[in-house]
């Protein structure tokens, strides 16, 4: 059996995503990276828990912060979640085109997202003049809040790039972990928000 | 199984996706749970629930909610996922440590 054979099975094995000894190293490696990640962003979170009250003048956080607008994107980044759940169920099942189907919706409720928070921020900066230096609370938020928006950007680079680059290849064993774990990392990014809404949008408004 | 990597059996396979489509509901049902959650956490928020709860409240649906999404939506439930738990937990660890020590330094 060619090496092409054996990423082409007849048929999928149970985990497509763990089938191959590359498939799980990538698995293991990607964990702890998520591992890290949390690091990372709790760095950032401990910097705005520090630092939100450090508002140099009337731009508080309950001053700014519009709840419907985070209650819109809080909805749309979950319910991305689990369209791409959805992709991964069919990928499981080997129904590649349904799996592709439920990534470009998830890219679509991906793009949403950030469309709403590039305008919040624009909102900000031009409403209230809230930009990166107007105080130590407000380079933290951005900082945080910005970071996000890079990893969902990151995430739909990723995840468009996968798309159109195995669209005529098919699902086989050698894609399915690239699959799986750029769903994983969706799936982190939803973690991350849960948190961000909570502390700093619905904490900052209670105050 | 000697035959495994050219044709496994139909039943076989009728068994896995009857297990998928089962793993699936159980995702569905954690998503409504989810969204349920979400709703709540605002909805305290929103109509100005004045309390010294509010806050721990607001923390632990956060958890909550987290947790499922890691353990459901991430298959971190299902085997073979002891690294992973194992990363993940001590990443939160530090985590922890890393936002105690931040608002200590600041406020302290």
């Amino acid at each position: 059996m060619s090496h092409e054979d054996v990423l082409n099975p007849k048929h999928m094995p149970h985990d497509p995503e763990k089938a191959t000894l590359e498939g799980k190293n990538k698995f293991l490696a990607f964990w702890f990276f998520l591992g890290g990640e949390t690091v990372l962003f709790a760095s950032l979170f401990g910097t705005y828990i520090a630092l939100n009250s450090s508002t140099a003048g009337e731009n508080t956080p309950e001053h700014l912060f519009g709840l419907e607008l985070v209650f819109l994107m809080t909805m749309m980044l979950l319910t991305s979640s689990l369209t791409s759940v959805y992709a991964m169920y069919h990928m499981k099942n080997h129904d590649f085109r349904k799996m592709q189907t439920w990534l470009a919706i998830t890219v679509l409720l991906g793009l949403a997202f950030l469309g709403c928070e590039i305008y919040e921020f624009l909102h900000y900066i031009h409403e209230y003049e809230f930009t990166f230096g107007s105080s130590a609370f407000a380079s933290a938020f951005y900082t945080l809040v910005g970071f996000h928006g890079g990893h969902v950007l990151f995430g739909l680079s990723w995840i468009v790039t996968l798309m159109i680059r195995n669209q005529k290849r098919g699902l086989n064993l050698y894609n399915a972990p690239k699959f799986y774990i750029a769903s994983l990392y969706w799936h982190f990014i939803d973690v991350v928000w849960v948190f961000i809404f909570t502390v700093v949008y619905l904490m900052g408004k209670v105050g | 199984m000697a035959n495994s990597s050219h044709s496994k059996p139909t039943r076989q396979m009728e068994y896995e996706k009857k297990q998928h489509k089962e793993e699936m509901k159980q995702q569905v049902i954690t998503f409504v749970l989810m969204i349920l959650f979400t709703f709540v956490a605002f909805g305290m928020v929103i109509m100005e629930v004045n309390s010294y709860f509010v806050i721990p409240t607001l923390i632990i649906l956060a958890i909550v909610q987290v947790a499922f999404q890691l353990y459901y939506f991430m298959h971190m439930k299902n085997k073979g996922h002891n690294m992973p738990a194992l990363m993940m937990y001590g990443g939160a660890a530090v985590a922890g440590l890393t936002i105690i020590t931040f608002s200590s330094i600041i406020w302290w």
